[in-house]
C-alpha cells in the first residue's frame, strides 16, 4: 500500500544505469544499441537488453489482433503498455535494483510518438506510462523518411509490416506510401518529444561506425561515475574457485 | 435540454458521443454478489418492454479474456500490468460492443464497469490517480447501480454457493493466513472503496442483503426513469445487433 516508487518524472533512485534508444523503423537504432552493447560487455558491465513489445503474456494477444485486424488505436496503446508494465517488473526493474546496466530498445517515448498519431490524446497516454521510470540516458536516432525507406526496401526486411506502415489508418493503399505518410508523422511527434524530455539526438545518415563513435563518447562521459557492481562469482571463474581452494596441508 | 455524453477524463478523441442514443447501465458491486443473475433478470424485463438489451461482462472481450486467465494463471504479479489487461479488454468491449450498441439505440447492462478496476487497484496500491487516469477513455454511464453488502453476509453467501477462490480472496496481496481471512480482509476493503467511490460517483445504492425478488424490484425502479425521460428509443428487440456473440438471443422461457 505505498505509493508508485518511481515516476517519469524524476531519476530513478537504483544503483543500476537504464540507456535507451528511440527512432523510427530503418532509422538504425537497433543496430546501434547492438554495437553498444558489445562494447559494454566487453569492457566488463553487466549488461541487460530488453526490447519493445516482446513479452510472454502480451506477445501472443497483439499477434491475434493484428493478424484479425481488431485492434482500435486505444487497444493497440493499453496492449503495448501492458507488454512495457511487465517487461519494466521483470525485465528492467531487477537488474536496476541490483546495479547493472540495462539497454532498452525503445520505451515510452515510442507510445508517445506512435499512440498520438494513431489518434488517443497525448495527454492520456502519457499518464499511462507514468509508471515507468526516467531513463539515464535517451538517444533519439534521427533520420529523414527516404533514407529509412530506402534502408528498409533495401535491406533484409525488404517488406513492411501491416502496422509499422500505419495500414490500419487508411493513409494509402500503398504499403510504401502508407509507412511514408504514417512515418513522417511520427517523425513530427518525436520532434516535439525530444524538446519535451531532452532525449539526445543523433545524426542517424551518418555511416555506422561514425554514429557509434560518438554515442560511446557520451555513454563513457555518462557512466564515469558509475561503480558497476560485481556478480557474486565475478567475470573469472578463477575467483570463485580459489576462494573454495583447499589450503595447502603443512 | 439532455445532459451531453461524457468522457470519464481524456476520452477518445477519434470517437463521437453525440450519436449515442442509447443507455448505458452499469451493475457494480464486489464478487458474489449476484450481479450477473439480476442482469439476466433484467434483460428479460427490459426485452419484454420492447426493449433492445446488450450485455457486456469483465474480462469478456474476444481480445482478451484468454490472456488475462494466462495472467491469473500466475504469470503476472505487478499492479499495473494487472490493471492495464483490465482497461485493454474494456477497451476492447466499449469501442467493439459498448459504443456502437449505444449508436443503435440498444440498452447496454455492463456487469462492473470500471470503478470495480478502481476499486482494485486501489486496495494494491493506495493510489487512486493512475488508475482514474488510466480508464480516462471511459464513457460516463447514464446510471451505475451499486449492490451493496456487507462483508459477513457476502463470507456466507459465498461459501454457500461458489465457494472461495483465490482471487477474490485478494491472495496475491497476502491479507490473511488463509482463504477466509484473506477473503473477508479483501472483500472489506473493496467493499470499502465501493461505498467512498457510491458517494464521490453518486451511485445508486442498492441493498444487497434482501431477497432476491426485492433487489430485482429496486434495480427495476432505479431503471425506470431512464426509460422514460431519457434518450432510450425503441429499438424492437431482434431486429439485429451490432454485436456478433451477444446479440440479444430471444431470452429462454
Amino acid at each position: 500500500m505505498t505509493p508508485p516508487l518511481v515516476t517519469f518524472n524524476q531519476p530513478h533512485p537504483f544503483p543500476g544505469k537504464l540507456i535507451i534508444v528511440e527512432g523510427i523503423d530503418g532509422s538504425g537504432k537497433s543496430t546501434q544499441l547492438l554495437l553498444l552493447q558489445k562494447w559494454l560487455t566487453a569492457k566488463g558491465y553487466n549488461v541487460f537488453f530488453t526490447e519493445w513489445n516482446s513479452s510472454e503474456l502480451v506477445r501472443e494477444t497483439t499477434r491475434r489482433g493484428k493478424k484479425n485486424k481488431s485492434l482500435t488505436p486505444t487497444t493497440f496503446s493499453l496492449l503495448h503498455a501492458t507488454d512495457f508494465a511487465n517487461r519494466l517488473y521483470y525485465d528492467i526493474l531487477p537488474p536496476l535494483k541490483a546495479g547493472m546496466v540495462v539497454l532498452a530498445d525503445r520505451y515510452a517515448y515510442t507510445a508517445f510518438a506512435r499512440d498520438a498519431v494513431r489518434g488517443v490524446s497525448p495527454a492520456w497516454v502519457r499518464k499511462l506510462y507514468g509508471f515507468a521510470m526516467r531513463p539515464n540516458m535517451a538517444f533519439y536516432f534521427k533520420v529523414p523518411i527516404e533514407v529509412a525507406i530506402n534502408r528498409l526496401l533495401g535491406g533484409m526486411r525488404a517488406q513492411f509490416k501491416y502496422y509499422e506502415a500505419g495500414m490500419d489508418m487508411g493513409l494509402s493503399q500503398d504499403m510504401t506510401e502508407s509507412f511514408r505518410i504514417f512515418q513522417a508523422r511520427i517523425l513530427l511527434e518525436y520532434d516535439k518529444i525530444v524538446s519535451e524530455y531532452g532525449l539526445i539526438t543523433m545524426d542517424a545518415t551518418k555511416e555506422i561506425e561514425e554514429q557509434q563513435n560518438d554515442m560511446r563518447q557520451l555513454v563513457s562521459t555518462a557512466l564515469e561515475h558509475y561503480k558497476p557492481k560485481r556478480g557474486t562469482h565475478g567475470k573469472r571463474e578463477t575467483v570463485f574457485w580459489r576462494r573454495f581452494a583447499v589450503p595447502k596441508s603443512e | 435540454m439532455e445532459n451531453a455524453r461524457q468522457y470519464f477524463g481524456d476520452g477518445l478523441p477519434y470517437q463521437n458521443l453525440n450519436e449515442l442514443k442509447g443507455k448505458l447501465i452499469a451493475i457494480e458491486g464486489t464478487d458474489g454478489v449476484g450481479r450477473s443473475t439480476h442482469i439476466e433478470m433484467l434483460q428479460e424485463w427490459l426485452e419484454v418492454q420492447g426493449y433492445g438489451v446488450v450485455t457486456t461482462g469483465w474480462t469478456r472481450s474476444n481480445l482478451m479474456s484468454k490472456t488475462i486467465e494466462m495472467a491469473k494463471q500466475g504469470n503476472i504479479l505487478d499492479r499495473w500490468s494487472f490493471s492495464l489487461l483490465y482497461a485493454t479488454d474494456f477497451a476492447d468491449r466499449l469501442e467493439h460492443q459498448i459504443i456502437p450498441a449505444l449508436r443503435s439505440g440498444f440498452i447496454v447492462l455492463a456487469d462492473r464497469y470500471i470503478y470495480t478496476a478502481f476499486a482494485r487497484d486501489f486496495v494494491r496500491s493506495g493510489d487512486r490517480s493512475w488508475i482514474r487516469d488510466l480508464f480516462g477513455f471511459a464513457v460516463i454511464p447514464d446510471l451505475v447501480c451499486y449492490l451493496r453488502i456487507d462483508v459477513d453476509t457476502l463470507a456466507l453467501r459465498v461459501i454457500e454457493t461458489k465457494g472461495m477462490n483465490f482471487w477474490e480472496s485478494g491472495m496475491d496481496l497476502r491479507l490473511g493466513g488463509d482463504l477466509y481471512d484473506s477473503f473477508k480482509k479483501y472483500q472489506g476493503l473493496l467493499i470499502e472503496e465501493f461505498d467512498k467511490m457510491a458517494e464521490e460517483f453518486t451511485f445508486e445504492v442498492v441493498d444487497a442483503r434482501k431477497p432476491p425478488e426485492e433487489i430485482q424490484e429496486a434495480l427495476r425502479l432505479k431503471i425506470e426513469p431512464l426509460l422514460k425521460n431519457g434518450r432510450a428509443q425503441l429499438a424492437p428487440a431482434g431486429t439485429g445487433s451490432p454485436v456478433k456473440e451477444s446479440a440479444t438471443a430471444p431470452p429462454a422461457s
